[in-house]
């Protein structure tokens, strides 16, 4: 067993960086997420030798991660909503170089400058690629402390299998709560580099040359085919989800994140009461788990979607059932967070009741 | 067993404090443990509370509307969080500068002393500590020793605070029969 302690999420994701093996950090100050940068900036550097830069604004950090990923360094930076805007055009010029590297977004309430509560409001930028091109990040949505450090080591070997950015998307509720994490052991950083790497031309060996930049049109799509094929390989290969009580489910209840801890205890409420409900919990937000909403769809009365903004990923898990069962959403928005009271509310006005 | 418990006063009384040490001490105890802050706005003066939930089994919501017990260290604290009190649950408070007391009866109400006995400790900062030990003593959620060997954790560098601490602990417990 690894080493037991009681972090916060910011601290217990910047620990797991430093055990990943991390080369280097590039980040700027965002609430709630500054901590992350806190706790790198006590001993990170004279534990393993990383890097661990405060750039002077977000546009400059993400590309301090372009040129270092670029490099083959294992590199990382997180912010928070209004900061993660920023990265944007950076990302997707990393997507387009396919370079490997890692977010983390401990998303706040938006939109604008918004509020420093807890949000998933920034679930379409995320998943659907916040910044310009036909690219997509990997994106995993932890749901515990536990899973801010299990989801650092899981990002770094997706990120280097595919040669793309992957963003951890959290909320501000999980950057800011304590619980109890299993650590793993320090890992050694990497001493060699793959074969794409920018790390110097050596005399018999051609240039390596990384960019986003290709005039021809002909080109460009080869790019883009080349893109879009890996992309569905990862949506064949990575798909990740949890599911609870799904056996005997006439109704399911889904959601990722926090938002998805505050179903499990609804759920469990709602079996008290006699009715059959089931869960969903997508771990991976793309590739989403289609197949399983797939399957339930044809079995229940209906599923519940639960999230922290106006209701985004709903039009997946709508996409995925294609109508075969109904599909309704309750939320809160701008860094409020619904108790689990307030879902078994809504489902019971939504689905038993019938006051749709 | 899970006790699911709300501690709630102004900013800088040590409310986070109180929910982190329990926190610690329930870890150490092997349980699940959440800790929950309320990380708004709040400063010296403001309102802050934090939520602390411990757990024999995996703890699923972070966030709950209705407590097992709550610790109320101010007016402002009592008024919010009274009807946020389970059904029998527990609502623990300093009874200093309460004009307007807890009413409900479906609820224990357990007024503590606790700014007067923290005044007698000649140390008013270890008020929450005074609470902790009502509570511990209410709930019986973790073990005194527990909180000791947090103690030692969370007071790190400054190992000479931790009798004063304990003596604190020991006098909330000592309100509660």
């Amino acid at each position: 067993m690894g080493e037991i302690k009681l972090m916060k999420g910011n601290e217990a994701l910047a620990e797991a960086m430093i055990r990943a093996g991390c080369d280097a950090y590039f980040g700027y100050p965002i609430t709630p997420q500054s901590e992350v940068l806190e706790y790198l900036s006590k001993d990170a550097t004279q534990r393993t030798g990383m890097v661990v830069l405060q750039a002077e604004s977000e546009v400059a950090a993400i590309n301090m991660i372009y040129g270092a990923a670029a490099c083959g360094r294992r590199v990382m930076t997180t912010s928070s909503s209004p900061g993660i805007s920023l990265m944007q055009e950076g990302l997707s010029y990393i997507a387009s170089a396919e370079l490997p590297c890692v977010l983390t977004n401990v998303v706040r309430g938006g939109p604008g400058l918004g509020t420093i509560q807890p949000s998933q409001a920034d679930y379409f930028q995320a998943v659907k690629g916040g910044g310009h091109g036909d690219y997509r990040l990997i994106v995993l949505a932890p749901s515990s402390v536990q899973e801010m450090v299990d989801f650092v080591r899981l990002s770094f070997d997706l990120a280097e299998k595919y040669r793309n950015p992957v963003m951890i998307l959290a909320d501000g509720a999980i950057g800011q709560m304590m619980e109890k994490v299993e650590l793993f052991d320090q890992m050694p950083r990497k001493t060699e580099f793959p074969d794409w790497a920018t790390t110097g031309k050596p005399k018999d060996k051609e240039r390596r040359y990384i960019t986003s930049l290709h005039i021809q049109p002909e080109k460009m799509e080869e790019i883009n085919k080349h893109l879009q094929a890996k992309y569905k390989q990862i949506e064949k290969d990575e798909v990740r989800y949890e599911a609870f009580n799904l056996d005997d489910a006439e109704y399911i209840l889904t959601g990722y994140g926090l938002g998805a801890r505050i179903c499990r205890k609804a759920m469990d409420i709602l079996r008290e009461k006699g009715y059959k409900v089931g869960l969903i919990r997508p771990i991976t937000l793309f590739p989403f788990p289609k197949k399983v909403y797939k399957e339930v769809a044809d079995k229940v009365k209906g599923i519940l979607d639960v999230e922290m903004n106006s209701g985004q990923m709903v039009e997946d898990v709508k996409l995925s059932v294609c109508g075969k069962t109904r599909v309704e959403y309750y939320g809160r928005m701008g860094g409020m967070i619904p108790s689990p009271e307030e879902i078994v509310e809504n489902f019971e006005k939504l689905f038993i009741k019938g006051e749709a | 067993m899970t006790q699911e418990a709300l501690f709630a006063g102004f900013g800088g009384q040590g409310v986070l404090s109180m929910g982190q040490i329990l926190a610690y001490a329930g870890m150490i105890e092997g349980k699940e443990v959440c800790w929950m802050p309320s990380y708004g706005p709040e400063m010296r003066g403001g309102t802050a509370n934090c939520i602390t939930i411990v757990s024999d089994s995996a703890i699923s919501s972070p966030i709950i509307s209705m407590y097992d017990t709550v610790v109320a260290l101010n007016q402002p604290s009592v008024d919010k969080f009274e009807s946020r009190v389970k059904k029998g649950g527990n609502l623990i408070y300093d009874s200093a500068n309460i004009l307007n007391p807890p009413t409900r009866d479906d609820i224990n109400i357990i007024p503590i002393q606790g700014s007067e006995e923290a005044i007698k400790l000649q140390n008013t900062k270890v008020l929450n500590m005074i609470m902790l030990g009502a509570f511990l003593k209410t709930t019986n959620c973790v073990s005194v020793e527990n909180i000791h060997k947090a103690l030692e954790t969370v007071f790190e560098r400054y190992q000479k605070l931790i009798p004063l601490n304990i003596k604190a602990l020991e006098v909330g417990m000592s309100y509660v029969k």
